[in-house]
C-alpha cells in the first residue's frame, strides 16, 4: 500500500506509514539526505526551504512553496523539485544559478538555495516582477541588489530541458477514511460526510497556519483531513455580478482573478504574505481561521461578501461579518466547514489599506478597507471594515452611520473619524500601540477621501 | 595578477546548487543525540523546584540535565565567569536556559523540553534603562568618562546651545543559519567540535575548560557560517559546551541547533541605548563644546558589553573635530538577553549620536545639514598626490588643508587623525548624486504634495580599524605547496559570507604568481592554526591576509633560493608570474618548480604570522592610538513618508565608500550594499519589543522584520573610493566588513528631513530609532504641534 506518491527531482517516490504531519523539509533533510534545502525559521517566513511544486491539475505551472510548513500528504500526485533538481543531471547549471554566481548573488549562501528555487520558478513562468517573486525569501547579507541583477540577467535564457517533468507523478492508493496518513477526500461531499462524523478533526488546506501548530506549538494533530484534493472546492466563477469562490481557492488564484476588476483588493493581496504562502494558503482557510489580523476578511466585508457554510448536507449563508463572533470564535457548528464565499465583481470605490512595519510579507498592524458610494455628492452607502482593530475583523458601523446621507466632504470625513473612536478600542502589541492603531485607522479615512479625489497618497507610487 | 580581481565568492557554485555544507548538513552517525534547552519563563526569579520527570519519560529522551544534575556548572562567558550553561538557582532573563534535553531526534528534544515543571519565586525584574538607573544596576562601579578639553566651559561660552535625548533600538542579527554545534567524541577523551562560530579558539577554550581538558585535546572546525554579523562571536559557546558535555557523558555524537524562536529568545542582540547630548556651537554650526551620555542596556551578563560601549565612545566624534568633548558611558545591567557584538560593535551607536547632533544643529540654525557637517570635519589628509579619482579641490578646501597642516587634529581619545578623506568623499558624492539640485527639487515637490513628503540626507562614516583589546590584533596562517604544485591554504579567519577565504586565497595566489583557483581553501581548524582571534572588528582580511602572505612568501623565497642555486641565478631575480617560474633563461611551470624543490628536499610548508603595528591603547585613561587606521565612506539617501500613517520608503541611495586598494571589488561592493541595507533596517523597520514581563515579543521573522527584497533602495548607486590605504596593509586595502553598516544612518536622517518638512520649522522632529511608521507619525505630530 502506498499512502503518498510523488516525483522528487524527476524520480518517483512512494511512501507509506509516515506521520501525516511530517514536513517535507524534515523528510528531505533527515530521511532523504537532501540537505540543500535549508531551515531558516521553520514557520514559512524566510524562504530558505523553498521548493518547486508542480501540480498536474494546475496545468503543470510550477509554484514555489515553503517546505518547512508543507506536510508530506500534501505532495501526493505532484512533482517536487529541490535545489538539487534545479541543476541538470550532469551538473549543468540552471541559468539562474549561473547568473547568481556571475552577479555575486550569494554571500553566506544559506538563503541561496531558496532564492535559486524561487528564481527558477519565476524564470519558468516568465515573471519579471522580481521583487514580488522574491518577497518571501529573506537575505541578510547582500541587500538583495545583486540577486535582482542576477534575476534580470537570467530572464531571457531558455528554460533548460531537464526542468520538464518527464513523467506523470505516480499514483497513490485510494485514500481510506481512517487512513493513518490523514483523510484525503476528493470531493466536498466526501469531506462533508467525514467531517460531520469527525467534528474534532483538523482540516488542512494550505497548512500556512496549521503548519505552525506543528512546527512551533509542537502539537500532535489527530485526526486530520487534507483538502488539497477536493477539486470542487477550488472553483472560482463569475456569476452575474458576483464572484463565487470555493474555499479551496488559493490566494494566488484569487489575486489573479480580482487584480483587474478590483485592483485595490488585488494590490493588498499582492502584499498578502509571500508568493510561497499565497501559493499554499486558501481563502477558506483565511476566513475559517478567524484571525483578527487576516487581510482577506476586512476587504471581503467591505465588499459585502456572503459566506456559505456546510455541515453534512445542510448549508447556510451569512454576511461574512456575522461569522466572526469574538476573538478566535466563529459562528461555525461542529462538523461545519467554509464551503465558499461570494462577493461583488464591481466595487470601483473599494480601497484596501494594509499598514505594517514592512511592506511585503508582514502581518498588518491595521488593515482598513473602505467601500463608500455617493449619489450626487451625498454618501449613499458605506461599508468600512478593519483588521487589527478588535478581536475579530470588524465593521465600523458608527463611522458608516456618520457618513451615510452626509455630503462627501472633508468635514464629513472628520466627523466619521470621531465616530470611529466609538467603533474600536484597539490593543497594543508588538506591531503597534493602541493609540497609533486608532490614529492610523482614522487617518485612513482621510487617505481614502484624498485617494478617491486622485491625490497622491501611496508611498509605493513615488520614485526618486 | 589575481589581487584586486572582482572574482565571485569561492563557494558560489556550491551555494547555488545547495552543495555548500553547513554544520547541520554534516552527516552524523545514526546514534547521534539531538539537544534542546528548556527556557526560563520568568525574567528574574529564584527557581524553587525543577521536576524533569515528564521530560525524561518523553519519547526518545536519553537524558535531561539541570543544575542539580551537574557537579559543577560550565561557564559560557567570553569575558567574565558570569554565564552558567544552565541557570543555577536563579534565572536572570526570560529565555535563559534552565535545563538540557538530549534525545534521539531534534523534534523529540524540542517536544520534551516543553514538559518540565519548574516553579519560580519571582523577583523584581529590571527591564529598562530607567529601571536600571533607579536601581543602580550596572556593570563596573560607575560610568566610564573620557574627556578632552573642557566641554562644559565651551558649551557655556558658545553663542548657541541645544540639548536633547533619543532612543536607539537594538537589532537581532537574524543570521539565516541559526546557532548550531556538534560534538564528536574521540579516543582518549578528546573532542572534535563543528560549530557555526566566528571564534573557533574561544569554542575550543570554553569546551576544554568545561571538560577539564587541555586545549590541545579539543579540535574545532568551521568551514562556513550561514551569516554571523557578530552574533556568532560568543553566542555559540553554550551550544558547543552542551554538546561536548552530552557527548562525553553518553559516548555518542551530539548536535544542538536552536529553533529560530529559541535562538531569538536565548541569544543577545545589538545593544539598544539612550543617548543624551548637550552642545554649544556658533552661527555657522561649528561645534565648540559637546557632552554625550550613553545609557546602554547590556542585559543580564557582561559578555562583550564593555568593549562595545567603549567603541561607541570611540566613535562619538565620527568625522568631526571636537576640541572640547566629554563622553559619559553607563553600562546598565538588566534582566534581558545579554546584548552582544553586532556589526559595528558599538560604533554605530556612538556615531548616530553625533549625526543626530549635526541634524539638530542644522535644524536649529536653519542650515542645510551638509553645511554644518562640513564646517566640523576633521582637517583633510595631507598627501603628495591627489590620486586619480580625487576631485579637484575648491580653493576653500585648500585653505582648510593648509590649516590642517599646521597642527594635526586629534580625536576625543587623543589619536591624531592623519588619513581623513571624509571631506573629499562627501564632495565627490554630493556631485555624483546631484545632491544640491535634488534637495531643491524635493523642497518644491513637498510644497505641492499634501499627504506625502520627501526628505534627503547625507551622512559620512569614519570607522576605526583594529581590535581595541590590542593583543587580539594578531593572526596566523598555514600554507602548503604540494609536489604537484597545488597549494593548500589555512588561516585563523572564519568564513561567514564576507568572502574572506577568497580574498586571502587571492593574496596567497598572487605571491606565487598563480590564479586564486589554484589555491585550495580549507576549513578553519584550531589544529592547523592556533590561538586565533575572532573573525570580527572587520579585521579578517587585514590580519589573515598578511599572515597568509607571510607564509607564502617564506615558501616562495625558499623555492627561489633553491631554484636560483640550480640555475646559477640570484634568488631575487626568480620571477613567479602567470603560473610560471622564470629563473634566468629557464621557464618552468609552477608545478615543475614545486616538484624540483621537493626533490631538492626544500620545505614547502610554512606558517605565517602577523601582528598589527603602531597601536597602543590605555582604555582607563581613554587615550592612545587604538586604531591602525580609519575607513571612510558616505551615503546620500532619499526617502518618502506618508504623513497620515507614517509609512515610509527609501527611494534612492548613493554610496561612495573607501576600501583602500580593494583586494576584490566585487566582494567589497557586496559588503557595502548588504551593510547599507542592514544598517537602514536597524533604523527603520527592525524593532525589538519586550513586554512588561520581560518577554521578547518579536522572536521570529513573523514579528521581527528585516528588510525584504523590495526594501532595498530602488535606485542604488555604490562606488569604491579606490585610493590606497596610506598604512602598510595587505595590498594597501582597507577593512570593509563593518564601516559601511553606518551608511544606513543617512536613511534615518533623511526621514528626519522629511518629517521636518511637515512642520513650520520651529520644532525639531526628534525622531527615535527605529523609525517605524508609528514613530514617524508621532514625530509628525510633534512638528505640527498637535
Amino acid at each position: 500500500m502506498t499512502d503518498i506518491a510523488f516525483l522528487l527531482n524527476g524520480t518517483p517516490v512512494r511512501l507509506s506509514g509516515v506521520s501525516p504531519t511530517r514536513t517535507l523539509l524534515d523528510w528531505l533533510r533527515e530521511d532523504r539526505g537532501l540537505t540543500g534545502t535549508k531551515e531558516g525559521c521553520n514557520e514559512g517566513d524566510c524562504g530558505a526551504c523553498t521548493v518547486m511544486l508542480t501540480d498536474p491539475a494546475k496545468g503543470a505551472m510550477p509554484r514555489a512553496l515553503n517546505a518547512c510548513i508543507l506536510f508530506l500528504p500534501q505532495l501526493d500526485g505532484k512533482s517536487v523539485r529541490t535545489v538539487e533538481g534545479i541543476s541538470g543531471p550532469k551538473g549543468e547549471l540552471h541559468p539562474v544559478q549561473e547568473a547568481m554566481i556571475a552577479h555575486h548573488g550569494s554571500q553566506c549562501g544559506f538563503c541561496t538555495p531558496g532564492f535559486v528555487v524561487s528564481m527558477a520558478v519565476g524564470h519558468a513562468t516568465g515573471r519579471q516582477d522580481h521583487d514580488d517573486v522574491l518577497a518571501g525569501n529573506l537575505c541578510r547579507c547582500t541587500g538583495y541588489a545583486p540577486i535582482i541583477r542576477a534575476a534580470k540577467a537570467a530572464e531571457t535564457a531558455p528554460v533548460p530541458d531537464w526542468m520538464q517533468e518527464a513523467e506523470a507523478p505516480p499514483a497513490s492508493s485510494a485514500p481510506e477514511a481512517d487512513d493513518p496518513a490523514g483523510f484525503r477526500p476528493k470531493t466536498s461531499d466526501q469531506l462533508a460526510a467525514w467531517y460531520a462524523e469527525h467534528p474534532d478533526a483538523t482540516l488542512i488546506a494550505g497548512a500556512t497556519d496549521v503548519g505552525l501548530w506543528v512546527t512551533k506549538q509542537l502539537r500532535d494533530l489527530h485526526p486530520v483531513a487534507f483538502l488539497g484534493g477536493v477539486e470542487d472546492l477550488k472553483t472560482l466563477t463569475v456569476n452575474g455580478d458576483w464572484f463565487e469562490v470555493g474555499a479551496g481557492v488559493t490566494i494566488t488564484d484569487l489575486l489573479e482573478a480580482v487584480a483587474a476588476p478590483l485592483p485595490s483588493f488585488g494590490e493588498m493581496l499582492r502584499r498578502y504574505a509571500s508568493v510561497q504562502v499565497r501559493n499554499a494558503a486558501t481563502i477558506g482557510g483565511n476566513i475559517a481561521n478567524g484571525s483578527p489580523i487576516g487581510d482577506g476578511p476586512p476587504a471581503l466585508i467591505a465588499l459585502g461578501a456572503v459566506l456559505r457554510l456546510r455541515r453534512a448536507e445542510a448549508r447556510r449563508d451569512m454576511p461574512l461579518e456575522d461569522f466572526f463572533l469574538d476573538y478566535r470564535k466563529q459562528d461555525r457548528l461542529p462538523g461545519e466547514f467554509v464551503e465558499s464565499i461570494r462577493f461583488p465583481v464591481k466595487a470601483p470605490e473599494l480601497r484596501c489599506y494594509k499598514l505594517s512595519k514592512r511592506f511585503d510579507q508582514d502581518i498588518s498592524a491595521v488593515c482598513g478597507c473602505f467601500n463608500i458610494t455617493q449619489d450626487g455628492g451625498t454618501v449613499r452607502s458605506a461599508r468600512i471594515a478593519f483588521g487589527g482593530m478588535a478581536g475579530t475583523p470588524k465593521r465600523a458601523l458608527a463611522a458608516e452611520t456618520a457618513l451615510i446621507g452626509q455630503p462627501w466632504t472633508l468635514e464629513t470625513i472628520v466627523a466619521a473619524q470621531q465616530a470611529l473612536a466609538r467603533d474600536f478600542a484597539p490593543m497594543s502589541d508588538m506591531r503597534a500601540s493602541a493609540s497609533y492603531r486608532a490614529a492610523a485607522a482614522g487617518n485612513m479615512l482621510i487617505r481614502y477621501f484624498h485617494d478617491l479625489s486622485g491625490e497622491a497618497v501611496d508611498v509605493l507610487g513615488v520614485t526618486a | 595578477m589575481t589581487l584586486g580581481k572582482a572574482l565571485p565568492h569561492d563557494a558560489a557554485p556550491l551555494h547555488v546548487t545547495g552543495a555548500a555544507r553547513y554544520v547541520d548538513d554534516i552527516p552524523l552517525p545514526a546514534n547521534a543525540l539531538h539537544l534542546a534547552f528548556g527556557l526560563s519563563s520568568e525574567a528574574h526569579a529564584d527557581i524553587t523546584a525543577i521536576d524533569l520527570s515528564a521530560v525524561r519519560a518523553a519519547p526518545g529522551v536519553v537524558m535531561a540535565l539541570s543544575a542539580q544534575d551537574l557537579p559543577e556548572m560550565p561557564d559560557c562567558s567570553p569575558s567574565a565567569h558570569d554565564e552558567p550553561l544552565l541557570a543555577t538557582g536563579r534565572v536572570h532573563y526570560l529565555g535563559q536556559p534552565v535545563f538540557l534535553v538530549a534525545a534521539t531526534s531534534h523534534l523529540a528534544a524540542r517536544k520534551a523540553a516543553r514538559l518540565a515543571k519548574i516553579t519560580y519565586a519571582p523577583l523584581p525584574a529590571i527591564l529598562t534603562v530607567d529601571d536600571a538607573l533607579a536601581a543602580g544596576s550596572r556593570f563596573e562601579a560607575g560610568p566610564v568618562v573620557w574627556a578632552k578639553g573642557d566641554a562644559e566651559a565651551a558649551i557655556t561660552a558658545a553663542a548657541h546651545r541645544i540639548s536633547g535625548q533619543f532612543e536607539v533600538g537594538g537589532q537581532e542579527h537574524f543570521y539565516l543559519e541559526g546557532q548550531i554545534a556538534a560534538a564528536l567524541p574521540q579516543e582518549g577523551g578528546d573532542m572534535v567540535i563543528h560549530s557555526s562560530t566566528q571564534h573557533p579558539t574561544e569554542i575550543q577554550h570554553k569546551v576544554a575548560h568545561a571538560l577539564h581538558l587541555p586545549m590541545s585535546a579539543v579540535r574545532v572546525e568551521v568551514r562556513r557560517m550561514g551569516g554571523g554579523f557578530g552574533g556568532k562571536e560568543s553566542q555559540g559557546n553554550a551550544l558547543a559546551i552542551a554538546c561536548a558535555l552530552v557527548a562525553r557523558a553518553s559516548g555518542r555524537p551530539a548536535k544542538m541547533r536552536y529553533d529560530r524562536d529559541d535562538d531569538m529568545m536565548i541569544t543577545g542582540k545589538r545593544h539598544d541605548l539612550r543617548i543624551g547630548y548637550e552642545v554649544g556651537f556658533d552661527a555657522t554650526g561649528k561645534i565648540a563644546g559637546l557632552s554625550f551620555t550613553h545609557l546602554f542596556r547590556c542585559g543580564w551578563a557582561l559578555d562583550l558589553s564593555i568593549p562595545v560601549a567603549d567603541r561607541a565612545m570611540l566613535h562619538a566624534d565620527n568625522c568631526y573635530h571636537l576640541p572640547d568633548i566629554r563622553i559619559e558611558s553607563h553600562r546598565l545591567r538588566t534582566n534581558t538577553q545579554s546584548a552582544t557584538a553586532f556589526r559595528g560593535f558599538g560604533g554605530p551607536q556612538g556615531m548616530i549620536g553625533i549625526e543626530r547632533v549635526m541634524d539638530h544643529i542644522a535644524h536649529d540654525r536653519g542650515l542645510d545639514p551638509v553645511v554644518v557637517r562640513r564646517v566640523n570635519f576633521y582637517a583633510p589628509m595631507v598627501s603628495s598626490t591627489g590620486g586619480l579619482s580625487a576631485p579637484p579641490h575648491p580653493p576653500e578646501d585648500i585653505f582648510e588643508q593648509m590649516k590642517g597642516r599646521g597642527a594635526v587634529q586629534t580625536t576625543p581619545y587623543h589619536m591624531p587623525v592623519e588619513d581623513f578623506v571624509g571631506d573629499r568623499i562627501v564632495d565627490a558624492l554630493l556631485e555624483s548624486s546631484d545632491y544640491a539640485a535634488r534637495r531643491e527639487a524635493i523642497a518644491a515637490w513637498n510644497t505641492g504634495s499634501r499627504v506625502l513628503k520627501r526628505g534627503i540626507a547625507v551622512t559620512p562614516v569614519k570607522f576605526g580599524i583594529s581590535f581595541t583589546l590590542t593583543h587580539l590584533n594578531q593572526a596566523g596562517a598555514l600554507v602548503h605547496v604540494y609536489q604537484d604544485g597545488s597549494v593548500h591554504l589555512n588561516h585563523g579567519g572564519t568564513e561567514m559570507g564576507q568572502g574572506l577565504f577568497q580574498k586571502v586565497a587571492q593574496v596567497t595566489a598572487s605571491v606565487f604568481g598563480l590564479e586564486a583557483d589554484a589555491v585550495k581553501i580549507t576549513a578553519t581548524d584550531t589544529a592547523k592554526v592556533p590561538n586565533t582571534s575572532a573573525t570580527a572588528a572587520s579585521s579578517g582580511s587585514d590580519l589573515n591576509g598578511m599572515a597568509a602572505q607571510a607564509a607564502a612568501i617564506t615558501i616562495r623565497d625558499r623555492m627561489a633560493v633553491f631554484l636560483a642555486g640550480r640555475h646559477q641565478a640570484e634568488a631575487a631575480d626568480v620571477v613567479f608570474k602567470a603560473g610560471r617560474v622564470l629563473i634566468g633563461g629557464a621557464d618552468l611551470s609552477f608545478a615543475e618548480a614545486a616538484a624540483m624543490a621537493y626533490a631538492g628536499r626544500v620545505s614547502l610548508s610554512s606558517t605565517g604570522f602577523y601582528a598589527t603595528p603602531r597601536i597602543t591603547w590605555d582604555r582607563v585613561k581613554g587615550s592612545g592610538r587604538p586604531f591602525f587606521y580609519f575607513a571612510y565612506g558616505a551615503a546620500v539617501t532619499e526617502v518618502v513618508i506618508d504623513t497620515l500613517t507614517g509609512e515610509n520608503r527609501i527611494l534612492r541611495a548613493d554610496v561612495l565608500h573607501d576600501s583602500g586598494a580593494s583586494l576584490n571589488p566585487a566582494l567589497d561592493i557586496g559588503q557595502i550594499e548588504g551593510a547599507y541595507v542592514q544598517g537602514a533596517g536597524w533604523l527603520t523597520m527592525e524593532e525589538l519589543v519586550w513586554d512588561a514581563k520581560g518577554a521578547l515579543r518579536t522572536h521570529a521573522p513573523s514579528t521581527y522584520k528585516i528588510p525584504a527584497c523590495s526594501d532595498r533602495p530602488p535606485v542604488f548607486n555604490v562606488s569604491l573610493w579606490g585610493q590606497d590605504n596610506p598604512e602598510a596593509t595587505v595590498g594597501k586595502s582597507k577593512a570593509v566588513g563593518e564601516p559601511p553598516f553606518m551608511l544606513g544612518i543617512s536613511a534615518l536622517m533623511a526621514l528626519s528631513d522629511a518629517v521636518a518638512a511637515c512642520g513650520d520649522g520651529m520644532t525639531y522632529p526628534a525622531l527615535d530609532a527605529p523609525a517605524t511608521p508609528e514613530r514617524i507619525l508621532q514625530a509628525i505630530a510633534r512638528v505640527r504641534h498637535v
